[in-house]
């Protein structure tokens, strides 16, 4: 029993033969910031999805704490699921509703059904929520809805949203592609200081290896599906990019 | 050596040409003659003139069957909409798996296919005469209707918000209250709306049939030669229906 995530032989095909993932296995402390670089296509969504199971894997174990989430069903795999927080690219809140009802959706793994449909929330989950939109920076905001805000505002609004689940892990899937080069940095700021004071370990997929480098303790690096680098940002040279993203002239 | 812009279209050419000979062809078949045309519209003339001043000495037997045909018009479409809920959720291919929305779909499509009155009818003759048989025929109807719409209004959500419920650990209760609901509520609401003002339209006609409401008034009326009767009803009619219209588009224009 290890604390932590621990990836064991997993795979994926979405056509049989086709497999997206490889037997991949790895191991995540309980804690850190973990990036998870490749080109586009290489199945680090996939591997991303696997974890909390909105992909199916076609083989292998994903151990949270020991317990194995792949054979899990219904209920077991929903208490699974709301210890896991993601963080979307398209930030994926849901636009209709107010920024504080997707905070507390952050909630419905863990509230019976009626409270979430009377919004009659328990006042120590209002408090947290309030508590984390200081955190991003959206003290104000409460009220807004979901599709007045920014991308950068919308992205604090998911982050705020995966830590009301008091997650023991979360996944952020290129948390920053759809933000502009400043905002980028100030939500990976943000997304970083935020999980190391809350102790939640992450795991990010990331196109921007200059951010992955600046803010990740440990960098993956995937090709066609198989882990080929994995070690500290300072390991990572020229020549490990070329494994992972292939050819040479574009790095001058 | 000249080049063409433009390509003739023979086939839409063509196809005109025989929509036209067809409705010639029609004409004949039909007996429609020049002074048939005289004939009719003189009958015509002769009718409107009967049908003025409206009277509206009735007016007891005519408010009963106006309100019967709002009641019948109102309990149907609550019913159709409540039942429409989870067959428009069943029918929706993106949520449910075929093996449940085909036959739902093949029972909405059911629904649709024969005409409301047809319907009424049939439930006439099921259930007997008066206001139940109208309140079912329209239940039909605005099922057939609405669920449609509402699962085609599902089918259009965007499914990133919903896998972002989901990988919360929110159970499937959960995800429709927070990722589907949201995103089809006002949308629901207006098909909602429409119904009801086309169930308004459509309960005073089920009464011919003998379904209860105005309708059946009306064609009492039309039965004893009581023309000045029948404007009132007519009157009231599209009165009512105005004010419904009237109604529905102050609403639909608050939802937006």
């Amino acid at each position: 029993m290890s604390a932590g995530l621990s990836l064991r032989g997993l795979s994926k095909a979405y056509v049989p033969g086709k497999p997206v993932l490889r037997d991949i296995t790895l191991d995540f402390a309980p804690e850190g910031v973990t990036a998870i670089i490749g080109p586009s296509g290489t199945g680090k969504s996939t591997l991303i999805r696997c974890i909390n199971r909105l992909v199916e894997p076609s083989g292998g174990q994903v151990l949270l704490d020991g317990q194995d989430l792949v054979p899990l069903r219904g209920r077991e795999l929903r208490l699974a699921r709301r210890r896991i927080g993601m963080v979307f690219q398209e930030y994926n809140l849901v636009e209709r509703l107010s920024v504080m009802e997707n905070l507390l959706s952050g909630r419905l793994g863990y509230v019976p059904l009626w409270r979430a449909w009377l919004r009659k929330y328990p006042a120590e989950d209002i408090a947290r929520a309030f508590e984390l939109l200081d955190a991003v920076g959206l003290p104000d905001h409460a009220t807004r809805r979901a599709d007045a805000l920014s991308g950068g505002q919308r992205q604090r609004v998911g982050i705020a949203r995966a830590l009301m689940q008091r997650p023991a892990l979360l996944l952020a899937d290129e948390p920053t592609s759809s933000l502009d080069p400043r905002t980028a940095v100030e939500v990976m700021e943000l997304l970083t200081t935020l999980t190391q004071r809350e102790q939640v370990p992450v795991i990010i997929n990331i196109h921007n290896v200059e951010l992955a480098k600046r803010y990740c303790g440990r960098i993956i690096g995937m090709h066609q599906g198989a882990v080929v680098f994995d070690g500290p940002p300072e390991a990572l040279e020229a020549s490990h990019l070329q494994l992972i993203y292939g050819g040479e002239g574009w790095q001058e | 050596m000249t080049r063409t812009a433009f390509t003739p279209n023979w086939t839409a050419r063509g196809a005109l040409l025989a929509l036209a000979l067809y409705c010639v062809f029609a004409v004949t078949q039909l007996d429609i003659s020049w002074a048939r045309i005289l004939t009719g519209f003189g009958e015509g003339g002769r009718f409107l003139a009967r049908m003025w001043p409206p009277n509206f000495e009735r007016w007891d037997t005519l408010v009963e069957g106006m309100l019967e045909s709002i009641q019948i018009a109102v309990l149907s479409s609550v019913a159709g909409i409540i039942l429409s809920l989870p067959l428009g959720l069943m029918a929706a291919r993106n949520l449910s798996p075929a093996w449940v929305s085909a036959p739902v779909r093949g029972f909405i499509a059911l629904c649709r296919s024969l005409h409301y009155v047809i319907v009424a009818i049939l439930f006439v003759k099921a259930v007997g005469f008066g206001a139940l048989a109208g309140v079912a025929a329209l239940t039909v109807a605005s099922m057939g209707f609405i669920a449609k719409l509402f699962a085609e209004a599902i089918e259009e959500i965007s499914m990133k918000q919903v896998e972002a419920v989901r990988a919360t650990g929110a159970g499937p209760a959960g995800v429709l209250l927070y990722g589907v609901l949201p995103q089809v509520a006002s949308r629901f609401v207006g098909f909602c709306i429409y119904q009801l003002d086309s169930n308004l339209r459509n309960s005073t006609l089920v009464g011919i049939v003998g379904a209860g409401g105005i309708g059946g008034t009306l064609f009492a009326a039309f039965k004893r030669f009581d023309y000045d009767f029948v404007a009132a009803i007519l009157l009231s009619i599209i009165a009512l229906i105005f004010l419904a219209e009237l109604v529905s588009a102050r609403v639909r224009k608050a939802l937006q």
